[in-house]
């Protein structure tokens, strides 16, 4: 069991400054599975996922005490390094963020400050992280053009790309399709299923509906609680509690 | 009031509108009026001469009006100013937008505002009291009031123009792209170099440029330090004449409307000239390149 | 929801970079990376240091040599004795009459041109071209506003060396600073205000000036204030336009010549018969005029900032 589980928190409490946002949330998180983070906006599912990639250090204040265990180990802890850290659990956000760069640069971005040089290792890590992310026949023509000239669907592609030409192990997904139009978040949708034979995919998501095609697991948060996770089948069909049940038929939220 | 409401609306927005047009008109009147009381030196010696000679002795008989030293003194107090200025005042704008807590950098915010504020006068006061002696001390010179001395207190000055304006620049780079860097696994020292200088360069270029534009600019701190020999300088530590203390120093004395007069009224035309160039090129440039914000959809 | 977990001990995550190489040459480049930040970041904070201590010490001088001849006699009188005692008020209420006067012009249009670029003007080339003046004025060299004052005020209108010639050329070159701070101070105001009086059947007129301007009245106070120091700083501009080196009376018009700190700094240090023997009125009328324009300033920036925190 243990093998399959990739990651793990163990009595999470999050805060910034002297409010309290993540109550003791213990969650296990398997191995090459999609794990979505569901409930009403101000839960904390989004402050939970920046948890995993120390990414609310950032903000001035903030404080978080319990474990978050990577591999078995506790990644909560000032002598862990956070640019390795960064660099084995990738993260797409909610809006595409490209650089300001080409669209190869973008991708080769992340290689380039780990360190690679050599340019022929770069082209080919690039061509396969967008073949990856699905967006290569899209972009192979262009690749010396501006991110910023793409679409939107496509940036937010192309952001997932950059993300995996590191190698990540885990990709965090804050609402990656909340930005986008249907077709476009279909297209995102479809590789999150490709992706997850390679990775542990934790996904937050607004939309009930998403949650239910993308993920096999689920987990519902309310006022910084960890309300309830199981199954997404389980969930979605016979919820434990009311308060899931009201979220996930559309009776609050 | 038999006007009615349109009709008096269209009157105020027509006044208005004239009105904006008074700082137009200003720079206009005074390049007018510089060409007007300058030009008449040229018929007395040649663009070219005035340019390019190489003595500025107004006041000999006959005069020399050539004010080649003159400028040649702006442009090396300017660019050794800025080779302290620029380091000093983008280092300090990355420090305040992008490592500095956020109280450290409201109060430091402030300052540099209030050091932005601090009278020329008192800077050159600062630079011939305090600043000559110990250089004329510490470098056993002739003077302490000298090219080196003149830079060092016009990047003073610079400073807070570049580090504030920088800052601007530097602080509006939208978190999601410092986020995805620091995401991919960079060091805050890489995000900064790699995505959050590049996306802000042509606000640091407007900050730098206005920062040099306003050191050849400048005139008390070059005509109480500068030393104010007309010469072209063979050391950073020579006494030099930059063009606006040639000016301010000379015109007290410039019978009025004599050659003298004129020439110096000339110089301002090129003093004029050098800022406005340098003042047009940050325009474009803020204009041209425009931040690039994060991508919209 | 939980499981049991391996204890953890090691502190040092294993990485090797995405394209093979071993795992101790990623902890080497990434140990070289760190070193390189902290290297880097030290120079930043070194920059930082070199500013504050470059202000530090400038007040510091200031402060150490003129606050003992601060009395009230210096405040209070005229110099004597050919300048070696005495106090500066002439000096005072001259800068004090330049700064006035100097706003009294540029307030106003300033206020006018700032409503137009931000009330009324719509983007194109007018409004481009009138920017563009804007930020040309502000780069003119002072001396060149000095030269400008003395052709155009002085000679072309007759009004000679006076308090109305500096006033005036103080007032054309403060101009873009009170547009600036005015214009963001319109901007400020959020655009409900506006859509709210509109909607209420009033003209643009009468909601710019009964709901835009009353509501940007101190961000534009600020302004003036940023304006009144920076005009009361100034000593170029009025070399040739207002100032002398002495008065024996206190101005009475607005066609009189004037003394004015900055002036009177500028000569005891450079031009004065007894240089060493005026120091410390130098000093003294140096700290005076850095309290008077620091003071100005640290008041409106004190006021923006609160200014800001509300309207948040």
């Amino acid at each position: 069991m243990n093998k399959n589980i990739k990651v793990s928190t163990k009595n999470l409490d999050f805060y910034y400054g002297s409010s309290q946002a993540l109550y003791d949330v213990s969650l296990t998180f398997p191995s090459n599975r999609v794990t979505a983070l569901i409930g009403p906006s101000g839960c904390g599912k989004s402050t939970f996922l920046r948890c995993f990639n120390r990414m609310n250090d950032l903000i001035p204040g903030s404080r978080m005490t319990g474990e978050i265990l990577f591999d078995g180990q506790n990644i909560n802890q000032p002598s862990v390094d956070v640019v390795t850290l960064r660099s084995r659990i990738g993260m797409v956000f909610q809006k595409p963020n490209p650089f300001p760069k080409t669209i190869f640069e973008n991708v080769a971005y992340g290689l380039r400050v780990n360190g690679i040089r050599d340019r022929e290792s770069i082209q080919e890590r690039v061509e396969e992280s967008l073949k990856w992310a699905a967006l290569w026949e899209e972009v192979k023509d262009r690749l010396h053009t501006s991110a910023l000239g793409l679409s939107g669907g496509q940036q937010q592609r192309l952001c997932i790309a950059r993300a995996l030409a590191v190698k990540p192990e885990i990709l965090l997904m804050d609402e990656p399709a909340s930005a986008l139009d249907p077709i476009a978040t279909q297209k995102i949708e479809e590789l999150i299923h490709e992706l997850k034979k390679d990775l542990t995919i934790l996904i937050v998501t607004h939309n009930m509906q998403q949650a239910g095609r993308v993920s096999d697991f689920t987990a519902f948060f309310y006022m910084g609680k960890l309300v309830e996770s199981n199954e997404t089948q389980k969930i979605f069909t016979r919820p434990r509690l009311k308060q899931t049940e009201d979220y996930i038929t559309g009776r609050f939220g | 009031m038999f006007l009615s409401r349109t009709s008096r609306e269209k009157i105020i927005r027509r006044l208005f509108f004239v009105i904006a047009f008074v700082s137009i008109g200003t720079l206009f009147l005074i390049f007018l009026f510089l060409v007007l009381e300058g030009l008449p030196i040229f018929k007395e010696v040649s663009v070219a001469q005035f340019i390019g000679g190489h003595y500025w002795y107004p006041t000999s008989d006959p005069p020399d009006f050539g004010i080649f030293p003159l400028i040649l003194a702006s442009l090396a107090v300017t660019v050794l100013s800025a080779a302290i200025s620029i380091p000093l005042g983008v280092m300090t704008a990355i420090y305040l937008a992008e490592i500095a807590s956020r109280r450290f950098r409201e109060i430091a915010k402030p300052v540099i505002e209030l050091l932005a504020s601090l009278p020329s006068v008192v800077i050159g006061f600062f630079g011939m009291v305090v600043v000559a002696p110990f250089l004329q001390e510490t470098f056993n010179l002739g003077t302490g009031l000298n090219l080196f001395n003149a830079a060092l207190m016009l990047a003073f000055m610079s400073v807070p123009t570049i580090c504030s304006i920088s800052e601007d620049a530097i602080y509006s780079v939208p978190k999601e792209l410092k986020e995805a860097s620091l995401a991919l696994g960079a060091t805050r020292l890489e995000t900064i170099v790699k995505v959050v200088l590049p996306a802000s360069i042509s606000g640091i270029s407007t900050a730098v440029i206005l920062g040099l534009s306003r050191a050849i600019g400048e005139t008390m701190v070059v005509l109480m330090v500068a030393g104010g020999a007309a010469m072209i300088p063979g050391s950073i530590f020579d006494p030099v004449r930059p063009l606006p203390a040639s000016i301010a120093a000379e015109m007290a004395e410039a019978p009025f409307r004599g050659s003298h007069y004129h020439a110096l009224f000339a110089t301002g035309i090129v003093l004029f000239l050098f800022t406005f160039c340098f003042n047009l090129i940050a325009d474009q440039i803020a204009h041209k390149y425009q931040q690039t914000g994060a991508a919209t959809l | 929801m939980s499981f049991e977990v391996q204890s953890s001990s090691p502190l040092t995550l294993e990485r090797t970079a995405p394209m093979d190489s071993s795992q101790q040459a990623y902890q080497a480049r990434l140990r070289r990376r760190k070193t390189w930040e902290g290297l880097v970041f030290s120079l930043f904070w070194g920059a930082v240091a070199i500013t504050a201590l470059g202000l530090f010490i400038i007040l510091f001088f200031m402060v150490a040599n003129g606050w003992q001849a601060i009395t009230l006699t210096f405040l209070t009188e005229a110099p004597r004795e050919a300048m070696t005692q005495g106090g500066i008020l002439p000096c005072i209420v001259g800068t004090v009459c330049l700064a006035l006067g100097a706003m009294a012009f540029a307030f106003p249009i300033g206020i006018a041109s700032a409503v137009y670029l931000s009330e009324y003007a719509r983007p194109g080339k007018t409004l481009r071209l009138i920017r563009l003046g804007i930020n040309n004025l502000a780069g003119v060299p002072s001396v060149v506003f000095g030269l400008f004052g003395l052709a155009l005020f002085v000679t072309y209108f007759r009004f000679g060396v006076s308090i109305l010639s500096g006033a005036l050329t103080l007032g054309a070159m403060s101009l873009p600073v009170i547009i600036g701070t005015t214009e963001e101070a319109l901007k400020a105001v959020p655009n409900t205000y506006r859509e709210a009086s509109l909607g209420l059947g009033a003209t643009k007129w009468q909601t710019i000036y009964r709901v835009v301007l009353p509501a940007a009245l101190p961000g534009i106070l600020t302004g003036g204030i940023l304006g009144i120091g920076r005009a009361a700083g100034e000593t170029a501009p009025i070399m040739f336009t207002a100032a002398v080196f002495f008065t024996p009376s206190l101005p009475s018009s607005l066609f009189d010549k004037v003394m004015a700190l900055p002036y009177h700094i500028y000569v005891l240090a450079t031009a004065g018969t007894e240089i060493e023997a005026t120091r410390p009125l130098q000093y003294g009328t140096a700290l005076v005029l850095i309290t008077l324009v620091l003071g100005l300033n640290l008041m409106a920036i004190l006021y923006r900032s609160r200014l800001r925190k509300k309207s948040r």
